[in-house]
């Protein structure tokens, strides 16, 4: 779901309308009507109802199992509420630490692409490597970490401990490292995906600019900071809002790892809402944490097409 | 000039000789993971870490999970069956909506594919509570038909697989239609087979997401007949949460299968993402 979501992102940005030729007419209207028609009916069932009936709900305190009679309207209330609710708040603090994962997977992940790109053989089979975790099952990998980072018995600890660290951190069991644990699992899932779509944009930077640069006597370092972050920065800053707005719906991996906890220590929003509509059955004040989120996402996509014009570095 | 190819060369295999130490450094955790479900459970944390069980145990491991008190066969059949189902259903739906997209000229196109096309910025989260009471309301909650119904209508898919379409010129199509072709003709006798690359890595794309869909199935789905692996593997580690080895030998049964597909599908699935995503 968030992959897709990520890639449609990458791909909405660079939507290009293009005219078609073939003329029109009733026929032609009625059959792309036709063509069209299962993905827009199931569309609008399923996503433009949805939304419509969420943001109504969110000025209810309607729970769906008291029935439709038992709603009953009450304004902002829920909103207030959830802006009152140290828990929510909470969350939404840690849905921010999230965020900064995000440079630090874009720079690993564009350090390793432009290695890919120009310094080894068998290119393709390190793009299958670094892709692995990317389409692996979250679950699965959630449980396999919930063994790795055991804070006593541990892999990761124990090599920790026989490297001479004393006392290493209780990673998910810790409300201190909980957080920075889920990090190291999202950067390590993301990175393929976003290597992939950094080493396609690296073959669009002309090799004459290197071939000049190194005629110049410049480092591989110079190199790298001078004409490669540069040209590569409409793809970091894609990646970057896709990453962000990824980071708002990271569910599954939250869920199966540390359910929120431990003390709400990886709590998000997202965990918050699920817990509230479907524990706690209050459909009202799920739906107002739906509508933030909401708001919070068309935000960073306005910033998004705000930013692309004034920020990136062609 | 041959002594400069043949220094150059030796850097580039020095480069790529320490790539693969931190790819396997990278893997590492798939690495133990299939490890720890061949060995006995004692055997699971020693350390220093066994990359080779001592005692192999994998027999009995792999048949606790897939034998065992929870019905791993019949979640397998589940995940085949949804993945399946809506990869021709999403597939379908979607090489049908982009075609009329990008190929058919009718009142209102761009409007309508403007608003197919907003529905993306919203998140699927926030759409899970109304949906869950939609689907009780018109009976499709907890069954695997609205299970598949929640990934047919693919924004991905369309816009994928409408860019591909605009590929393919106009004169192509029509001088099929000059011909005396329609248009469910031409998009099956002539589109269709042009794109077929471009749905081959759709159909990956799909059929694994559904894989590995956790909320979904979570949310959705309450009889435990009907769960799919990823709640199999979730459940299974609510039971046997103590004992590694088990658990490791349930998470291989989730991402193998999967594994396998990409590493055959790769090319497909790593140019489509290219594609799709940069060039546009």
């Amino acid at each position: 779901m968030q992959a897709e979501a990520k890639s449609t992102q990458v791909q909405a940005v660079k939507t290009r309308k293009k005219k078609s030729s073939l003329n029109g007419g009733w026929k032609e209207n009625v059959t792309g009507y036709l063509f069209i028609a299962p993905m827009f009916i199931g569309t609008s069932i399923l996503v433009i109802f949805p939304i419509i009936a969420s943001i109504v709900l969110s000025f209810t305190n309607w729970n769906f199992v008291s029935g439709f009679k038992a709603a009953e309207f009450v304004g902002l209330k829920n909103f207030t509420d959830l802006f009152s609710n140290a828990v929510f708040l909470k969350s939404l603090g840690n849905n921010f630490l999230l965020l900064l994962a995000i440079p630090v997977g874009l720079f690993i992940s564009l350090t390793l692409a432009v290695i890919i790109n120009k310094y080894v053989y068998a290119k393709d089979w390190f793009k299958v490597i670094y892709f692995m975790p990317f389409i692996s099952s979250t679950v699965a990998v959630a449980v396999v970490f919930q063994v790795l980072f055991h804070p006593t018995k541990g892999p990761i600890n124990q090599v920790l401990m026989s490297m001479g660290v004393a006392d290493p951190p209780g990673w998910i069991a810790d409300v201190a490292f909980s957080l920075p644990s889920v990090m190291i699992i999202m950067i390590w899932t993301s990175i393929g995906f976003n290597l992939i779509i950094y080493l396609a944009g690296l073959q669009s930077i002309a090799p004459e600019l290197y071939e000049a640069a190194e005629m110049d006597g410049a480092s591989a370092w110079y190199q790298f900071s001078r004409i490669t972050i540069p040209l590569v920065s409409p793809t970091t800053f894609l990646l970057l809002v896709t990453g962000l707005i990824s980071s708002f719906k990271v569910f599954d991996l939250i869920i199966v790892l540390t359910n929120g906890g431990p003390a709400n220590s990886t709590l998000t929003p997202v965990v918050y809402l699920y817990q509230q509509a479907f524990l706690e059955l209050k459909t009202g004040y799920a739906s107002a944490i739906a509508l933030v989120l909401f708001i919070i996402i068309i935000f960073i996509t306005i910033i998004q097409f705000v930013g692309q014009k004034k920020w990136v570095n062609y | 000039m041959e002594a400069i190819l043949n220094k150059v060369d030796r850097r580039k295999a020095l480069v790529t000789l320490l790539m693969a130490v931190v790819g396997i450094v990278f893997l590492l955790p798939f690495a133990w993971m299939i490890s720890a479900s061949f060995k006995v459970e004692e055997e699971v944390l020693t350390f220093p870490i066994q990359w080779i069980p001592a005692t192999w145990n994998a027999a009995a491991n792999y048949q606790e999970v897939w034998t065992g008190n929870l019905p791993f066969f019949l979640y397998y059949w589940n995940s085949i069956k949804v993945s399946v189902l809506t990869t021709i259903t999403s597939v379908t739906i979607s090489a049908l909506a982009a075609y009329g997209f990008a190929k058919i000229q009718f009142k209102g196109r761009e409007a309508l594919f403007l608003i197919v096309l907003a529905t993306y910025m919203i998140p699927p989260q926030t759409l899970l509570v109304t949906q869950f009471l939609l689907y009780r309301w018109i009976g499709l909650y907890d069954t695997h038909t609205g299970l598949i119904l929640l990934n047919s209508f693919s924004v991905f898919g369309t816009f994928m697989l409408r860019q591909f379409y605009m590929g393919i010129s106009n004169e192509m199509l029509e001088s099929a239609k000059i011909d005396g072709a329609g248009h469910f003709r031409i998009f099956w006798h002539i589109a269709l087979p042009l794109v077929r690359p471009a749905i081959a890595t759709y159909a990956i794309l799909r059929f694994i997401w559904t894989w590995n869909d956790y909320q979904n199935p979570l949310i959705f789905l309450r009889s435990e007949h009907l769960y799919t692996i990823q709640l199999g593997v979730a459940a299974f580690a609510d039971a046997h949460g103590s004992i590694y080895s088990l658990m490791m030998a349930a998470s291989v049964s989730a991402i193998v299968p999967l594994l396998i597909v990409f590493v055959i599908g790769q090319k497909h699935v790593i140019e489509g993402i290219q594609l799709g995503g940069v060039k546009g």
